[in-house]
């Protein structure tokens, strides 16, 4: 069936038999292999090897598929190193084991494409574990030749995961030992316990009625991946002479006695599985999707207009997780943006945030931020006596603190020239209705006190964040008492004051 | 317009602008927002988001994409990033364009969660193995966090190499005005890539050279690439024209530096910055020039000294390179770096 072209590669020669065997190379392999640096003409596989074969089988079965231009082969780090020297298709060399992750990422890129991955035994069932279980489990819809020796040629004879027990290698001089290295692994029945594989089948290169099966798995394999059914994985037990110390012939046999009776020749999966219907993500245009364009009914760009009398304005806002007190920081700081600040909002995160508790800084001002991290805040907004405790002292001279209670603990002396105002405010929140919205009183407190914000700013922003009609409603009363309190008290202050400061 | 984002989605959506319909990841504290925001908006506009099993899956998932002439990218921090190194190496020795974030943690080991910019030596020198580089860029506000990613993936797809946008904890956390503007990117056709078609067919991905000259003449290519790409060097600086002491710092310590000259200015003290925006290529040329004019260069870096060697380097004796870092997570405040400054300057006279 050869072409002309290729009559200098093809041998007719008269076996003992009397009958005659034709040698035909198949057109999906180069006619000379010319990415090898020396012996051009012939592979670099040890005569008897079974890669060899398994190659031929790939490569007729891509001819006879007509899939030559649409496959690209994914060589491993084993002895098929080199598997690109032969296969006239898109060839990708991976790193040791990652075969199937980088086939992964192929298909993906190129889904009607064809996609291999060929392994051997130390690439795909030692360092690749993860690699292949995972590929098979998400059911990529590549095909996975597997080239089981039960060693490690490359190398030099080590042991690999799917070595007989008994079976001496370098790295295991007197014979694998279970107690020692554990049983061979199984590929194949530890695949087929997944749920996505579409088909898995082990055959063996020990005869050529066994060699026949294989070229109709291999087939059979990317028959399924040309069809988009799913995942393929076939394993080939294969002869190694060279390293096994076994002639050709021995060899072989060797694969029939010794390997298929550990590794049982079977099909172990053949069927489609049921895949649910996917929620398909939405397509968007990559403007909307990035929020370039604002959203329907949202904030629209624009500077809200507010004076603001300070050149820098920082708050810190701490508290326990679970009382707002990141969000706080976030609603102030979109706030300052809108009014055509400069901000930034700066998270504690991480473990202090699991174990209960929280803090973030917010930077308002007229110019570039430096540092977003805060050492001495104008304002510290405590939502819990720990915060109080621990961060009253970083507040300067002239700054603010709002406490969220009451009234201070009886031993907690405030810093000096620091203003402290108490607001039972988880109290006012919870009689409006949702203790939630304790830090939204706070920030009222804390808009009326500083004016360093607009209140109008401020629902903008919480009518853009809160969609619910009930509870933005509380979020505007709980912004409203928290301004109030500020305006009672500062009359109450005033009231206190002996020379009738309030006039 | 200006949108409040976080440094990590920051990242994501320039990729997006930049044209990477590709991620494959892990999470991992503090850089997961990457991975998150990446599920959330890739499928939106038509790429890939998955989940790998590792990181070194991930990475070797990047490798695939990029054979295939995606622009695709990962992210992690610290230890993630150790596990990607083998990757990278294989990336850089295959010359496959890539964009790698690192949303840098404490180390050594599991270390904690908090900033550092301890993987200077893993991503500028090239924590793989073999000789080879990562273009690295650092990011010191979420603004640049979109931006440098941009330009990652352009200067990726130029070189074709890796770039790594070498970030910190803090500026993968923290919200800061974002401004993006949409334009077409017409990504340069990569005639290069296997992608199972007959006009790629020839093509090889590899980084197998089994003969010592090959191999060696691959590196010559490369290195002399590596040298071509000096001229991205970028950096910024502040007060430096009369600056007697110059501070250099980047990411969120050049904030941080920034604040400080300017309160040593109020008192009187002549400082000036450099920041050095891209770490690979280091900005030596910026750097030699503004050191001619000082008497003394203060490096600071939340490490125990690492890129200070580069711009020890760099100035080559000519003035003295003297070193402040806080480690562990702890970065340094204003009022720490002036005392540092006045310290140092005080010594001058």
């Amino acid at each position: 069936m050869a072409d002309e072209s290729k009559v200098g590669l093809k041998e007719l020669e008269v076996s003992n038999n009397g009958f005659e065997v034709i040698h035909t190379k198949s057109d999906l392999f180069y006619d000379l292999y010319e990415r090898k640096s020396e012996l051009q003409h012939q592979t670099h596989y040890c005569p008897g090897c079974g890669h060899g074969v398994a190659h031929k089988l790939i490569a007729e079965a891509l001819q006879e598929l007509g899939l030559q231009d649409k496959t690209v082969f994914v060589s491993p780090v084993g002895c098929s190193v080199f598997a690109y020297y032969y296969f006239d298709v898109g060839n990708v060399q991976v790193a040791h084991g990652r075969a199937p992750a980088s086939a992964t990422a192929i298909k993906r890129a190129c889904p009607d494409k064809i996609v291999i991955s060929y392994q051997g035994d130390g690439d795909l069932a030692a360092i690749g574990t993860a690699e292949i279980v995972h590929a098979a489990n998400r059911g990529e819809k590549i095909s996975v030749f597997f080239v089981n020796n039960g060693i490690y040629g490359m190398t030099g004879g080590q042991m690999a995961p799917t070595t007989l027990v008994g079976e001496k290698s370098t790295t295991s001089p007197w014979g694998r030992r279970p107690a020692n290295e554990g049983f061979p692994l199984h590929m194949s029945e530890l695949l087929a316990t997944l749920e996505a594989p579409v088909y898995i089948e082990r055959v063996a290169l020990s005869d050529n009625k066994n060699i026949m099966k294989a070229r109709r798995a291999i087939k059979k394999a990317l028959e399924i991946q040309r069809d988009g059914a799913g995942f393929t994985f076939v394993e080939i037990l294969s002869p190694c002479p060279t390293i096994w110390g076994k002639d050709p012939v021995e060899a072989r046999r060797w694969v029939l006695d010794r390997m298929v009776p550990v590794f049982p020749l079977n099909v172990f999966r053949d069927r489609k599985p049921e895949m649910p219907v996917n929620n398909a993500p939405p397509q968007r245009p990559v403007p909307d999707v990035l929020e370039i364009t604002p959203k329907e009914g949202g904030y629209e760009g624009g500077v809200a207009s507010h004076a603001h009398r300070f050149k820098n304005f920082t708050i810190k806002v701490a508290g326990f997780g679970g009382q707002g007190v990141l969000l706080l920081g976030q609603l102030l700081t979109e706030m300052g943006m809108r009014e055509g600040l400069e901000v930034s909002w700066l998270p504690s995160y991480g473990p202090e945030m699991r174990s209960g508790s929280a803090h973030c800084h917010v930077c308002l001002s007229k110019n570039r931020i430096g540092s977003p991290l805060i050492s001495h805040p104008n304002v510290l907004v405590a939502m819990n006596e720990i915060s109080l405790r621990k961060f009253a002292s970083q507040v300067g001279p002239g700054g603010l603190i709002l406490y969220n209670r009451d009234a201070l603990p009886a031993d907690f002396e405030a810093p000096p020239k620091v203003r402290v105002i108490c607001i039972p405010a988880s109290e006012m929140a919870d009689k409006l209705g949702s203790t939630k919205t304790t830090n939204i009183v706070l920030m009222g407190a804390l808009l009326e006190e500083t004016e360093c914000l607009s209140p109008g700013t401020a629902m903008g922003v919480i009518e853009d964040k809160v969609k619910k009609v009930e509870l933005l409603e509380t979020n505007r009363k709980a912004l409203a008492a928290g301004r109030h309190f500020i305006d009672e008290h500062a009359h109450l202050e005033a009231l206190s004051q002996p020379d009738g400061y309030a006039e | 317009m200006r949108q409040l984002c976080k440094g990590n989605v920051a990242v994501v959506k320039g990729a997006i602008l930049a044209g990477c319909r590709a991620y494959y990841g892990y999470p991992i504290t503090p850089a997961s927002e990457i991975a998150e925001s990446a599920a959330l908006y890739i499928p939106q506009v038509g790429g890939t988001f998955l989940q790998a099993e590792s990181e070194v899956a991930a990475i070797n998932m990047v490798y695939g994409a990029a054979a295939a002439g995606v622009r695709v990218m990962t992210a992690s921090s610290g230890p993630g990033l150790s596990l990607m190194q083998e990757g990278m190496s294989y990336l850089a020795g295959a010359e496959l364009p890539c964009v790698v974030v690192d949303v840098v943690r404490g180390g050594p080991g599991l270390g904690n969660i908090a900033p550092e910019q301890s993987d200077y030596f893993a991503m500028v020198k090239g924590g793989g193995h073999g000789n080879y580089r990562n273009i690295v860029l650092a990011p010191a506000s979420v603004q640049e966090m979109a931006d440098l990613t941009v330009l990652a993936f352009e200067l990726a797809d130029k070189y074709r190499n890796p770039a790594v946008v070498l970030a910190d904890g803090f500026t993968g956390q923290m919200m800061e005005p974002l401004d993006l503007e949409y334009r077409e990117i017409v990504a340069p056709e990569k005639l290069w890539a296997v992608k199972g078609t007959p006009e790629t067919r020839a093509n090889l991905i590899s980084s197998i050279y089994l003969e010592p000259d090959q191999l060696e003449e691959h590196q010559r290519r490369l290195e002399a690439k590596y040298i071509r790409a000096h001229v991205e060097a970028r950096h910024e600086v502040y007060q430096t024209e009369d600056a007697e002491i110059l501070l250099v710092g980047y990411g969120i310590v050049s904030r941080v530096l920034r604040s400080t000259v300017e309160v040593a200015r109020k008192q009187g003290l002549k400082a000036g910055l450099l920041r050095p925006i891209t770490l690979w290529p280091f900005p030596t040329e910026a750097l030699v020039e503004a050191a001619s004019r000082v008497q003394k260069i203060l490096v600071v870096e939340l490490s125990n000294g690492q890129m200070v060697e580069d711009v020890r380097l760099a100035v080559n004796g000519k003035v003295p390179v003297e070193f402040y870092g806080r480690v562990g997570g702890n970065v340094p405040s204003v009022e720490e770096l002036h005392a540092q400054v006045l310290e140092r300057a005080a010594a001058l006279v």
